[in-house]
């Protein structure tokens, strides 16, 4: 199938600002789900609010645009209900871990079998460009007129210690990237997370004096590096893309699975 | 004695109607006075195959349970004021995306944390209009076992019919009392299944177009039709639209479908309202004080009687009107400040003629304490 | 494996929001905006097919259409 099969045409052109990054997620992802030939009717998309969740109008999949930062525990009922079909969880990084951050945790907790995208864009895009918990010490927001002193979080390093089983992180810029980590974390069997550094000149880049779209791409390439590279090494402030955790735990459904084998065996 | 008969809680009564109606996902968090809710499920639903889920909060059982409905479950969730509290956003999700889903709500004292293991009636309004925006509700409760069995299957019933948030508004006293249950035979009490959309694949489905009779067939995540489910104002195939046009109609068609079948979603019972001078209104825990008092002072000639709400919302207004035309005064029996009371005085003729009995201390009000209003209200001349 | 070879760019005109973003990043310099801010190929002949502004676009409005050499002799 050809990449505009999976989309709803008539919704095009979409929504997003000229030169969003989020509409380079949607084009990654739709070619990690070609690659590996599944079916629409297999795939649920869950998205909560904000100008990354609107992402779920666009897929011709079972979609659910729900309400701020609650995606992931709409999710988790449509997973236990019918584990057999495919949860992809699309978040901007305020939805994902403000509004969305206990959800977040929780569900990394239960290595629950679904793919969670964080679009992080460092800023609430939908509502103008205020603060988000990864907007960074020092960034300019529009409730952060004199500088933010709020520090961001690190999602790779918060999903892997609230037991995330796959982690990766990779920007828009590096698009081959997005889509091997995207297809990975898809066909993984438990929690993935995949964080996507991903631009937004209107309001971010506009407020921090980094420029438009291709000028964020170009920062995104320069600030960026392969886990453990030597540039690391050199220069510690570079951020590390790569897949940082990749491993086999039990999975939630399947652990419930046995629950109601044991259950229904009168055992405990 | 026969399997069917238990001797058991308002909340156990509460998961042995809603397996009876065929509820097999069950999402919570426990708070006082619903959690037996919680742990009965966990108990039994994995025997029969079906789903528990503890989640992080209250906000996340309610997400996941819709998530499930969506699936083609019939699913619920139990909490009481705080855990109600924080669900009310996605409680709106559901009037809007038209989602059939039970919330238990076992009051106790607000507001706040309040007064956890005490009775209260205090959240009657809050199941009104707890979630922002113009929209109708369903809200059901009862004062006893056999009652809340009847009125939790037909939450279900209701909640399937109309595609619609159905809350169950006990409370603690009833949750926490022990009586007996007689449990239904299988098909005694008439079950509303899923309404599954006939049409075929590859032919246009429209998830939101509702039949003639106002009905909307739904079409389970994971099978053939793909479409979308929205919080926002939508059109027919569920996607976004700010089309004024389609908002109206949408509004309309949304607070109609509940307020227009009003009396077909009524439930209440009269006692001794036919020959009646002066009436009772009263639901939940307070009506078995109400009761004892009519039956009380009927056995001294007194020509009291009660009506009592199982409906709370949709309001039954036209019952209430009706039963009360004639009284010579209607005394609400409640344990909050009036918030039935409100909806009694503007559904009868004569509004004044309405009071209030009530007791908001966290003890269940007592007949004693209903005679003492009655002897008050008399004392002015009514 | 034959390479594929370059057919055209097919730019969806309505799609495309002109962010410039498959114009900066293209190896070969092969796109350019034209005077209605939209992505269009002014050098085909340049283009090695990497599809680098297809995989790029944020608009989906780019496609490599390709032919495989050699395909019209076997
Ligand atoms: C409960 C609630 N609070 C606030 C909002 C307003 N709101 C909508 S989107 C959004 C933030 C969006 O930022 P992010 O999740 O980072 O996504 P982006 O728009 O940047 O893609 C906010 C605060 C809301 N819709 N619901
Ligand atoms: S405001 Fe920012 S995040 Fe939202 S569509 Fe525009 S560029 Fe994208």
């Amino acid at each position: 199938m050809a990449i505009k099969d999976y989309i709803r045409e008539r919704f095009f052109p979409h929504m997003w600002c000229p030169g969003c990054g989020h509409g380079m997620v949607l084009n990654g992802l739709l070619r990690a789900i070609e690659t590996l030939g599944m079916s629409k009717n297999e795939i649920v998309m869950v998205s909560g609010i904000g100008c990354s969740s609107r992402i779920s109008g666009y897929v011709d999949f079972h979609t659910l645009h729900t309400i701020h930062g609650r995606a992931l525990a709409f999710a988790t009922g449509v997973k236990m209900s019918r584990p057999e079909l495919n949860l992809i969880v699309p978040m901007g990084d305020g939805d994902a871990l403000s509004i969305g951050g206990n959800h977040f945790i929780h569900a990394c907790r239960r290595n629950i079998a679904m793919t969670a995208i964080v679009m992080n864009n460092r800023i609430y895009g939908m509502t103008g460009g205020q603060f988000s918990p990864l907007t960074g010490y020092g960034a300019m927001a529009t409730t952060a007129p004199y500088r933010n002193i709020d520090h961001g979080f690190d999602i790779v390093q918060l999903a892997m210690a609230a037991g995330a089983t796959y982690v990766a992180r990779t920007t828009t810029y590096h698009v081959k990237q997005m889509t091997e980590i995207l297809r990975d974390a898809i066909i993984h069997e438990g929690f993935s997370v995949v964080e996507i550094m991903s631009q937004c000149p209107t309001y971010f880049g506009r407020k921090n004096k980094i420029g438009d779209a291709p000028e964020m791409l170009e920062w995104f390439k320069n600030t960026t590096t392969p886990i453990g590279s030597k540039a690391k090494q050199e220069d510690p402030s570079l951020i590390e893309r790569g897949v940082f955790v990749q491993k086999e735990l039990p999975e939630y459904c399947s652990e419930y699975a046995k629950v109601v084998e044991r259950a229904m065996k009168g055992r405990s | 004695m026969s399997d069917n008969v238990k001797f058991l809680q308002g909340n156990e009564a509460c998961v042995e109607a809603a397996l009876y109606s065929g509820m097999d996902f069950f999402a919570g968090y426990p708070i006082t006075p619903s959690t037996e809710i919680a742990e009965q499920m966990a108990i039994r639903l994995p025997r029969i195959g079906g789903t528990y889920l503890q989640m992080e909060d209250e906000i996340a059982s309610l997400c996941a349970i819709i998530g499930a409905s969506l699936t083609g479950h019939k699913v619920m969730t139990a909490t009481s004021g705080p855990g109600f509290s924080l669900m009310q956003e996605a409680l709106g999700y559901a009037v809007m995306a038209e989602i059939p889903c039970v919330i238990v709500n076992v009051q106790r004292g607000g507001p706040s944390t309040g007064n956890p293991t005490h009775v209260s009636q205090g959240d009657v309004n809050q199941a009104r209009w707890g979630t922002h925006g113009d929209h109708a509700i369903v809200a059901l409760t009862a004062s006893n076992h056999e009652d809340l069995f009847r009125v939790t299957v037909e939450g279900f019933n209701i909640a399937e019919t109309y595609r619609t948030p159905v809350i169950l508004l006990f409370d603690e006293v009833v949750g926490h009392m022990r009586e007996k249950l007689v449990i239904p035979n299988p098909g005694e009490i008439p079950l509303v299944e899923r309404l599954k959309t006939s049409v075929k694949e590859g032919i246009d489905y429209h998830p939101y177009l509702p039949r003639e009779d106002g009905r909307l067939p739904m079409s389970d995540f994971g099978a053939v039709h793909r479409y979308n489910v929205t919080g926002l104002f939508h059109d027919m195939w569920g996607f976004p639209t700010d089309n004024p046009k389609i908002v109206h109609g949408l509004l309309r068609h949304l607070v109609d479908k509940i307020d227009n079948n009003a009396h077909k979603i009524a439930m209440y019972k009269d006692f001794y309202v036919d020959d009646a001078d002066r009436l009772l209104i009263s639901y939940g825990s307070a009506a078995r004080s109400a009761l004892h008092v009519v039956e009380n002072r009927r056995s001294r000639g007194e020509r009291l009687g009660l009506l009592e709400l199982q409906t709370l919302w949709p309001f039954p207004a036209q019952i209430v009107r009706e039963r009360a035309r004639g009284m010579q005064s209607v005394t609400v029996v409640e344990m909050n400040k009036g918030q039935v009371l409100e909806a009694v005085k503007s559904a009868v003729d004569k509004p004044d003629r309405v009071f209030l009995a009530n007791r908001t201390d966290g003890v269940l009000i007592t007949p004693t304490d209903i005679r003492n209003f009655l002897r008050v209200i008399k004392g002015k001349g009514i | 494996m034959a390479k594929p070879k370059l057919k055209a760019h097919r730019i969806a005109r309505d799609w495309c929001k002109g962010c410039g973003i498959c114009i900066e990043f293209c190896p070969k310099k092969v796109l350019e905006l034209d005077t209605e801010a939209k992505a269009v190929a002014a050098r085909p002949e340049d283009c090695i097919v990497c599809k680098l502004c297809e995989l790029r676009c944020p608009d989906l409005a780019i496609e490599i259409e390709t032919e495989r050499e050699g395909a019209n002799h076997e």
